[in-house]
């Protein structure tokens, strides 16, 4: 509960702040002003900041909960509340149909994209006669609760305030769970996440409807302090002050959305009533200031003001011990029919006129540690992106547990039990240990975002950051669970993406130069975890080059040279073949 | 999509003649090459820094009004902000140097940020009023522009080039709403036209082709040309296209990339006020019109794909006879339509090319 004391204390000061005697009406109109915007900000902290999708369309949402409620308080009398489903419902579609075009863009085709929606949604709310055209549609009425007529800013205030609390909290909430993990990974690229299961796709939709939801909320809030709706603050420069109010405030934080638009309106505010003093009364001086301001602010804390402020306060968020009690089940698998894991027959991948694995053939049985070696280039990581379905193969057979794998997708290959490291290390730096090794046990929870929102996971969760916690004690680093995996050393990074991979509960380990890095004995520590892992029933297939470590370890090697297979054997055999000592020594050895 | 062509059909009734056709092509090109220089722009200043140019609308105004306000015999305020931001840009690079202050590095400075403004106000102080010679006029309009476009990159930019696309974009569309203030302040809400750079017109059966718009073609043809020699065949043209493939790259074989930096928006800038002096004779510009025109402009440059250059400039004239013809059609949705014609590029481009895994921050 200690967490949501600093939040139960905001909210108390944010309820008293209207009952202060004197204080100037006008302040609350701001704190109005501020709420609406941080409702806005929040969404695009958790699409933008969180989930790296960035949108330049958002105001455009606002305006869609905006006008749904105008237009149908106003022509058809329906009440409020009534609308408030509606409005979000329109929101949340237009999300749909607009996510589904551009969240598949990456970069920054996005942005881009979704600033020409953005427009074009501005001059369709402008032109559109139902919608009053420009000067839009006025006298809507305003919120009621019996016989509370919720005209002046102070009593919608409460309505506002208590939606931007309640968003806040449900978003937090939503981040930190099995949902949440996936969002969060979704800017780190998404073949790692896809690598265990997560549906990358449909978590961009989900962050982008989530916060075209938030916005639509924001826009039927407004649309009932103004009582009045016109196309001005639903165009491409609301939306871009959105965007600011998230990067000024802190885009990766939920809480840094409201400190944003405090500073955002409160300046703007400021600027507008008192430059006009100093300078005299003419041109937009506050708009020169406000951009001057807001470049010198990102050249200060371009991450924003919340981690700047945080970072100053004394106390630290303390960790909590992981309760490692909790059960988890076993991943849900059929069982295994055959000798084989995997079976590469004939696997051709050409880049091009590059051969990079050359009709390929060999496999991993049961209860067995195969190498694949060779030279730089030899195709070796390239063979494992097939065996993944990163990469399609261009010919050839794969097949996992007696499954042809051919136009699977990274996710089924996750389901059919093989999880993988990369030679790359792919984790996500700002997260902890605890919460990337969770990302392994994807697959093996259920909850959804719904449930996440109103902590109703917490078993499902519990269960996940267990399993995580004993992977973790597996590979020995219960010590580093709570720091953030970017602050490891590179070889504590790749032992940590282990962890994860055995957080899928997989029948076959694929491992790409898990060596690296490390120290002598943490590599002996390394075999001897395989080993055990093996004697446990797991298989594991290992790219590796440190030639010590694969002779003591594996059963068996295949060597790859330029992408064919010249090569395989136990380690005495593949020690003392020509072949494989000329493609590492040179022809004249 | 069917509402609006029933709308269309009902304000219209409207039958297309070889006449309106010809005009509306001619009209389309001609506003598609000016999206196209834009574009173009766009695209060097992102490949070389990764900065989306939200002000290149404001190079755009600064400019055309300018050049409109030099023809009316008046300083431009414009002569005078960049002086001011020449002054803020040594001021930064002096603080940038000043453990390793060299006499070369500080003359330098020194020569581009205090004298070349200064030189520029002096000239155009001197010049305006004094004359109204038009080439005389555009070349100061691109001076000042330059210079403003160059101490933009110095104050604004380089300090944040290593930051992620969105801050750099926050901060790109904090230099648009200052520069429009400023452009406010400089030129007043009261919109201004420039004189044509040629009053000739030829006439070829039933179309007239205005001088104004031979032009804007050759100019336009010119600038690509031009870019395209540059990228192709100078050490400079070379040493950008190199921080665009990679900055990290780049910079261990001594490329600067911050001069690339400079250099590109030092040439955006140009291509930006170029356009405005260029439209600014057809119709009339206010200060804060140059936004929508430079977004035309990135529309050009998306469906291009920001990378492409023949493709960007295809595309811009695509959306000018677009939006040539969606105006006489339904010239209530011309924006809407120009705005959402990219959405279906974007899909075809998103199905086309799967998404390739990026390591950003």
């Amino acid at each position: 509960m200690s967490q949501r004391l600093p939040v139960v204390i905001f909210a108390v000061i944010m309820a008293v702040l209207p009952l202060i005697p004197n204080i100037p009406p006008f302040w609350i109109v701001l704190l109005d002003n501020i709420g609406l915007a941080a409702l806005v900000a929040m969404g695009l902290v958790l699409l933008t900041g969180v989930g790296g999708l960035t949108s330049f369309g958002q105001a455009a949402f606002c305006g869609f909960g905006a006008y749904t409620t105008a237009v149908l308080s106003t022509h058809y009398g329906l009440s409020p509340w009534l609308t408030l489903p509606l409005s979000l419902l329109v929101s949340g579609l237009a999300a749909v149909v607009l996510g589904i075009v551009t969240v598949r863009l990456s970069g920054h085709y996005l942005p881009l994209g979704t600033l020409a929606w953005g427009l074009g949604l501005f001059y369709l709310f402008s032109k559109l006669e139902f919608l009053g055209r420009n000067d839009g549609i006025s006298a809507i009425p305003p919120l009621q609760i019996g016989s509370l007529r919720m005209l002046d800013p102070g009593t919608i205030y409460y309505v506002i305030w208590i939606a931007v609390i309640l968003a806040a909290l449900l978003t937090t909430n939503l981040l930190d769970s099995r949902t949440g993990r996936a969002i969060r990974a979704l800017r780190r690229g998404h073949v790692a996440a896809e690598a265990f299961g997560v549906q990358t796709a449909r978590a961009k939709l989900l962050v982008f409807i989530y916060a075209a939801v938030l916005a639509g909320l924001s826009g039927w809030l407004y649309a009932h302090l103004q009582r009045a709706a016109n196309p001005t603050p639903f165009g491409a420069h609301a939306s871009i002050e959105y965007l600011f109010i998230a990067v000024v405030g802190g885009a990766g934080y939920v809480w840094g959305g409201v400190l944003g638009a405090a500073v955002v309106v409160i300046l703007k505010e400021v600027l507008q009533s008192y430059l006009p003093l100093i300078f005299g009364g003419q041109g937009q001086l506050e708009i020169i200031v406000f951009g001057i301001v807001l470049v010198a602010l990102l050249h200060f804390a371009p991450s924003g003001m919340w981690p700047w402020l945080t970072n100053l306060l004394p106390f630290k968020r303390s960790a909590t011990r992981t309760d490692t009690s909790a059960e988890l089940a076993p991943r849900a698998a059929a069982p295994l029919t055959s000798e084989v894991l995997l079976k590469l027959e004939g696997a051709r991948k050409q880049f091009g006129g590059v051969i990079a694995v050359n009709d390929v053939s060999f496999s991993v049985g049961t209860r067995e540690i195969v190498a694949l070696i060779g030279p730089n280039g030899a195709g070796k990581s390239t063979t494992f992106n097939l065996v993944t379905r990163v990469l399609e193969s261009s010919a050839g057979r794969i097949t996992v547990c007696g499954t042809d794998i051919d136009g699977a997708t990274p996710q089924q290959i996750a389901k059919l039990g093989v999880a993988r490291t990369f030679q790359h290390v792919k984790l996500i730096p700002d997260m902890t240990v605890l919460e990337n090794v969770a990302m392994g046990a994807h697959l093996r929870g259920h909850a959804g975002a719904i449930a996440s929102m109103l902590r109703l996971d917490r078993a499902d969760e519990a269960g996940l950051l267990a399993e995580a916690a004993r992977q973790i004690a597996r590979v020995g680093l219960s010590d580093q669970i709570d720091q953030l995996a970017g602050s490891l050393s590179l070889g504590q990074q790749r032992i940590v993406e282990i962890a994860r991979a055995l957080c899928v509960d997989p029948v076959l380990l694929l491992l790409d130069e898990p060596a690296a890095g490390l120290r002598h004995m943490e590599k002996q520590q390394l075999a001897a975890l395989l080993r055990q892992l093996r004697d446990g029933g797991m298989s594991v297939l290992l790219v590796e080059h440190d030639m010590g470590f694969v002779m003591d370890l594996a059963d068996r090697i295949v060597v790859l040279d330029f992408g064919t297979k010249i090569a395989e054997g136990t380690p005495d055999v593949i020690k003392s073949n020509p072949d494989v000592i000329r493609a590492y020594l040179g022809a004249t050895a | 999509m069917a509402a609006k062509r029933g709308r269309a059909d009902a304000e219209g009734g409207r039958s297309l003649n070889t006449t309106i056709l010809l005009f509306l092509i001619q009209d389309g090109i001609t506003n598609g090459a000016i999206y196209a220089l834009l574009g173009l722009a766009l695209v060097l200043v992102f490949a070389v820094t990764r900065v989306i140019l939200i002000p290149q609308g404001e190079f755009i105004t600064y400019g055309a009004l300018s050049y409109a306000t030099l023809a009316a015999g008046q300083v431009p305020g414009t002569a005078r902000l960049a002086v001011v931001m020449g002054l803020v840009a040594f001021g930064f690079d002096v603080f940038a140097a000043r453990k390793s202050l060299h006499a070369r590095a500080l003359l330098r400075a020194f020569t581009v940020n205090i004298v070349f403004p200064v030189v520029v106000l002096l000239l155009t102080m001197w010049l305006a009023g004094r004359q109204n010679n038009i080439p005389v006029n555009i070349t100061l309009s691109l001076l000042i522009v330059a210079a403003i476009g160059l101490f933009l990159y110095r104050i604004a930019f380089q300090p944040i080039a290593h930051t992620s696309v969105l801050v750099l974009l926050i901060a790109s569309v904090g230099c648009h709403l200052a520069m429009q203030g400023f452009g406010l302040v400089f030129f007043g809400a009261e919109g201004l036209r420039g004189p044509t750079i040629s009053d000739a017109a030829i006439t070829i059966g039933d179309l007239r082709i205005s001088g104004q718009s031979l032009v804007v073609y050759g100019i336009t043809a010119a600038l690509i040309i031009a870019l395209w020699l540059f990228f192709d065949f100078t050490l400079y043209g070379k040493a950008l296209r190199a921080t665009a493939v990679n900055r990290l790259g780049a910079r261990l074989v001594g490329i600067r990339t911050s001069l690339s930096g400079q250099i590109a928006f030092l040439l955006a800038s140009v291509i930006g006020a170029i356009s405005g002096i260029l439209i600014v004779p057809i119709t009339t510009l206010y200060y804060d019109t140059g936004f929508i025109v430079g977004l035309k402009g990135f529309v050009a440059a998306i469906i291009g794909g920001l990378i492409s250059y023949p493709l960007t400039a295809v595309a811009a004239l695509v959306v000018g006879i677009v939006e040539a013809f969606s105006s006489f059609y339904a010239s209530n949705y011309k924006e809407v339509i120009v705005f959402t014609l990219i959405i279906p590029v974007l899909v075809l481009r998103s199905l086309a090319a799967p998404e390739v895994e990026e390591e950003k921050d």
